[in-house]
């Protein structure tokens, strides 16, 4: 059904009417949303408004003075190798983590999907324990874990003989990315299981029973049939879990606070350096990260907008939704 | 053709002998409960640490311990503060969930069936804001709070925390609000009862699994949450939450892996319980994010 056959035109009464009076019919309306816009507007709309003005001063700690330096910050920024580098690294973990992250929960997903598998709600739950845990409790799991000393994964890679030494996971520059970008696959994989489950729902029963009558094999249903079915929900589910992997500061900060030797630094762990915890005798510089946050929210944002422009275009394409 | 399929269907029948559904499942089954096992492991682990001595851990033993002791639970709740810890977390999950889910409630009712005029900009501006990231904003969000005499009081963190969410929230609400009849609120009319009045009697009853989703949600959210709290109480310990606690436990007493473990279980054992009774509805509110 197009929207011209839903549209109702309005009674010329209707348009008639000016907006003052209007807003004045809704003013009960208004009432309801006072709550919530209060919120909204202080918590999230004034933030995003005032960090633009920030970015553009001299400002070091709450209480000092704000001095207005143009776009300095901004560019001092672009020289700086710490910011460079956490900007690269926070696109870098997004890229290493949501298509792992995504693969592992479909294939889990269209696992539990079976109605006769009979424990599927108990493996789900099983998975999905990981993101109900907080991050900084994952912390300690896997120093606990991954510990070089006497670590139980240690133990078991020296056990086997896969390693002579044990592998200091956290603690070397090299590896200490890649080590957490696993620790956050294994601790999300579970809401990306979850947005599959849900995508997984729109298939039509008929279509596996079709297929099964036809003497179509299982796993023939599942590519030819199924995937393309849910292919546009990969657009969604990817955009959730990237914006999710850029969101990483509670995880790198409790677990290696950007090190060692800043080599797991991603561009909230910079931020949040800069302004709350600057090492030894530096002072807060409030308007240099308020600069570093608004370059990295507008990557966010260019990024966001690349993928809804993308989900429209998937839509459109399949038939079933256009 | 016939040929094609007959050929085809024989060679089913005869891997159907050995590979029948049936039996296929079991193997599934059997698969996927060794990968949850591990998948588990290292939460029962840490579990299973915060009952055994400083020693026993690292003795590499197995997951039940051999001499068993409270002794880390009394000195994280104690010494730790790990119980005051506790019962400021409970404080600021409680308020915001109170304040975020009336808030979403409320607004998600106007955006979903009320055509009040700056409906559509509403709705945009929301969308816009939906996936900024929460290092763009904590900056202004603590000098608000600081401005408003909050910056160091757990009123403050309760107000910001609600920040968090509310968008998608409403848009929950919004969305199934905007599901209904139409011939609910064209009864009240005729009955001569407000928007008030059918909101509070007629929608708000209705919407109680939704109310739910966003409680449960909410609670996860407020209980796990860490960079917020960690800035608010980084001049006043007294304040921490359980998140910022157990961090900030790690880093001065950084050998206490019994303590630290206890201090864990007793935070992650609230959030599991709650998640094990009411899954279904924080499952059906993470899959209303993707279908919406």
């Amino acid at each position: 059904m197009s929207a011209t056959e839903l549209h109702i035109p309005h009674t010329p009464a209707a348009t008639r009417q000016g907006l003052a009076a209007r807003i004045w019919k809704s003013r009960i309306d208004y009432l309801f949303l006072v709550p919530g816009l209060l919120i909204f507007g202080a918590f999230i709309v004034w933030p995003l408004i005032a960090s633009e003005y920030y970015s553009l001063l001299n400002w070091t700690g709450f209480g000092a003075a704000k001095k207005f330096v143009g776009l300095q910050n901004y560019r001092e920024l672009l020289q700086d190798e710490f910011f460079l580098n956490a900007f690269k690294r926070s696109f870098l973990f997004t890229l290493a983590t949501v298509p792992l992250q995504m693969f592992i929960s479909l294939v889990f997903a269209i696992l539990l999907n079976n109605k006769l598998l009979k424990l599927s709600t108990l493996f789900r739950t099983m998975i999905f324990l990981p993101v109900v845990t907080p991050v900084v409790v994952i912390a300690i799991v896997i120093a606990l874990m991954l510990s070089p000393f006497n670590g139980p994964i240690n133990g078991l890679l020296l056990d086997a003989g896969l390693f002579e030494r044990a592998v200091d996971f956290l603690g070397s520059p090299q590896l200490v990315l890649w080590t957490l970008a696993g620790v956050f696959v294994w601790k999300w994989t579970g809401v990306t299981l979850i947005y599959w489950l849900a995508a997984l729902q729109t298939v039509p029963e008929e279509l596996y029973e079709a297929a099964k009558l036809d003497g179509v094999k299982t796993w023939q249903v599942t590519v030819f049939v199924v995937l393309p079915i849910i292919a546009p929900f990969a657009v969604v589910i990817g955009l959730i879990s990237a914006i999710a992997a850029l969101n990483v500061f509670p995880l790198i900060q409790s677990t290696t606070q950007g090190g060692p030797f800043f080599a797991s630094e991603v561009m909230e762990v910079f931020i949040f350096r800069i302004a709350f915890a600057p090492s030894g005798g530096m002072v807060p510089q409030l308007g240099y990260a308020s600069a570093a946050g608004v370059l990295f929210g507008l990557a966010v944002m260019i990024l966001t907008i690349f993928q809804i422009v993308a989900v429209r275009r998937a839509r459109r394409k399949d038939p079933a939704n256009g | 053709m016939a040929d094609v399929a007959l050929s085809h269907s024989s060679a089913i029948t005869s891997r159907q002998s050995f590979l029948n559904p049936r039996r296929r499942r079991l193997i599934t089954s059997v698969v996927l409960a060794a990968i949850c096992i591990v998948w588990v492991y290292p939460l029962v682990w840490m579990v299973s640490a915060s009952f055994k001595s400083n020693s026993e851990i690292f003795a590499g033993g197995g997951l039940i311990p051999e001499n068993p002791t409270f002794e880390n639970f009394v000195r994280a709740w104690h010494e730790a503060n790990i119980g005051a810890y506790f019962f400021n977390t409970l404080f600021v999950t409680v308020g915001s969930v109170l304040i975020t889910t009336i808030s979403a409630a409320l607004m998600g009712y106007a955006l979903g069936r009320r055509p009040f005029p700056g409906r559509a900009t509403l709705f945009g501006l929301m969308l816009f804001t939906l996936f900024i990231p929460q290092g763009y904003t904590i900056i202004p969000v603590f000098e608000l709070l600081s401005n408003l005499g909050l910056g160091q009081s757990l009123w403050g963190l309760m107000l910001a925390t609600c920040g968090h969410s509310i968008v998608i929230f409403t848009l929950l609400f919004a969305g199934y609000f905007s599901q209904m009849p139409k011939e609910l609120e064209e009864a009240s009319r005729m009955d001569g009862v407000g928007p008030v009045k059918t909101f509070w009697y007629v929608m708000l009853p209705l919407s109680k699994p939704i109310i739910v989703t966003v409680v449960v949600m909410q609670t996860l959210q407020a209980w796990n949450d860490f960079l917020l709290p960690l800035v608010i109480t980084l001049a006043n310990p007294a304040l921490r939450t359980l998140s910022v606690g157990i961090y900030s436990f790690r880093g001065e007493h950084f050998i206490d892996w019994g303590g630290m473990t206890a201090g864990s279980t007793i935070t992650i054992v609230p959030v599991i319980i709650l998640f094990l009774f009411l899954q279904r509805y924080f499952i059906d509110g993470l899959a209303g994010a993707v279908k919406g």
